[in-house]
């Protein structure tokens, strides 16, 4: 397990900021005051915590819809084992592709081991954009498929 | 959205400064200054184009189990099934997708143990099977959306 559990003080970092930072000249001193701790410790743990990769980055979070990427295909690759990792590094890489994770197959219901999310305007640009992926994954991948997203049933963000 | 709002969207999904006056920075390196950027931020998240300006955590490191898992659901039963599954607490999000397997959902639970405890309600609740799909790897990601 990737686990790496925090200390109370990061915690509450966390618990502060997941829904964003706050809109002032000094963010990190208003943080700092609603923990109880001083403007230094916050951004010298915040530094801390992008270092050691529990924060990926600090930014702009687009709604993908409102940018007009509406059409979402979750891409599903059944990569030969001894490539998988090589070449998911290479497919995470891609600009298009948000997410990029191996899962274990489960035969016979599931024959995918690799998952690529792409986001495109709409399914001819996802399309296009995994005919990328397929050449990419060539001669190693032997089927593919993609899964649209038609509703979404419930969506809570993941949250501490 | 004008160009400097492009700018602001294609630039600034990273490398925000953790420093005394960060937006002050940010804005230097954009050609803005400290004020216009923070009102640019306000108006791009009132109307809704961010949904968020902060950090992104890698929430598995900080504790916890998460899955993805995936059922197929009979179209007739599908709204009584999504019902019992939105239900759980332990269902983050859950989306019908087009396929066999129709029904996809994200767990997240404070133990490993909690996972399979979900996975056997919902398999009691359902009466169907659910594939369990938890990630094994992943993968560095490099996206970022153009405005």
């Amino acid at each position: 397990m990737n686990s790496q559990p925090v200390d109370l003080i990061d915690r509450a970092i966390v618990e502060a900021t997941q829904g964003g930072l706050p809109l002032v000249p000094q963010p990190y001193h208003v943080i700092a005051e609603s923990i109880g701790v001083s403007p230094e410790v916050v951004i010298r743990r915040m530094q801390a915590m992008e270092k050691r990769g529990l924060i990926r980055r600090i930014g702009a979070v687009p709604n993908h819809y409102a940018l007009g990427y509406s059409a979402n295909g979750m891409t599903v690759w059944d990569v030969l084992n001894d490539h998988a990792d090589t070449l998911g590094a290479r497919i995470g890489a891609l600009d298009f592709v948000t997410h990029c994770y191996r899962r274990p197959r489960r035969l016979p219901d599931w024959r995918y081991n690799l998952f690529a999310m792409v986001h495109g305007h709409d399914r001819a640009e996802v399309e296009a954009k995994a005919a990328l992926i397929a050449e990419m994954l060539h001669p190693y991948c032997r089927a593919h498929t993609i899964l649209y997203s038609t509703r979404i049933l419930k969506k809570t963000g993941l949250r501490i | 959205m004008d160009d400097i709002d492009r700018n602001i969207i294609n630039r600034l999904q990273g490398g925000f400064p953790v420093c005394e006056r960060p937006y002050q920075a940010a804005a230097e390196q954009l050609g803005i200054d400290e004020g216009e950027l923070l009102a640019r931020l306000k108006h791009l998240l009132n109307n809704r184009t961010l949904t968020r300006f902060g950090p992104m955590y890698q929430i598995e490191r900080m504790g916890g189990a998460f899955s993805l898992a995936a059922m197929r659901v009979p179209e007739a039963d599908f709204e009584r099934v999504a019902g019992i599954v939105n239900a759980m607490p332990e269902v983050a999000h859950n989306y019908q997708r087009q396929h066999a397997l129709n029904m996809w959902f994200v767990m997240a639970t404070e133990t490993p143990d909690g996972i399979a405890t979900a996975i056997e309600k919902i398999e009691a609740a359902t009466g169907l099977h659910v594939i369990n799909v938890p990630k094994e790897r992943e993968y560095f990601v490099g996206a970022r959306f153009q405005a």
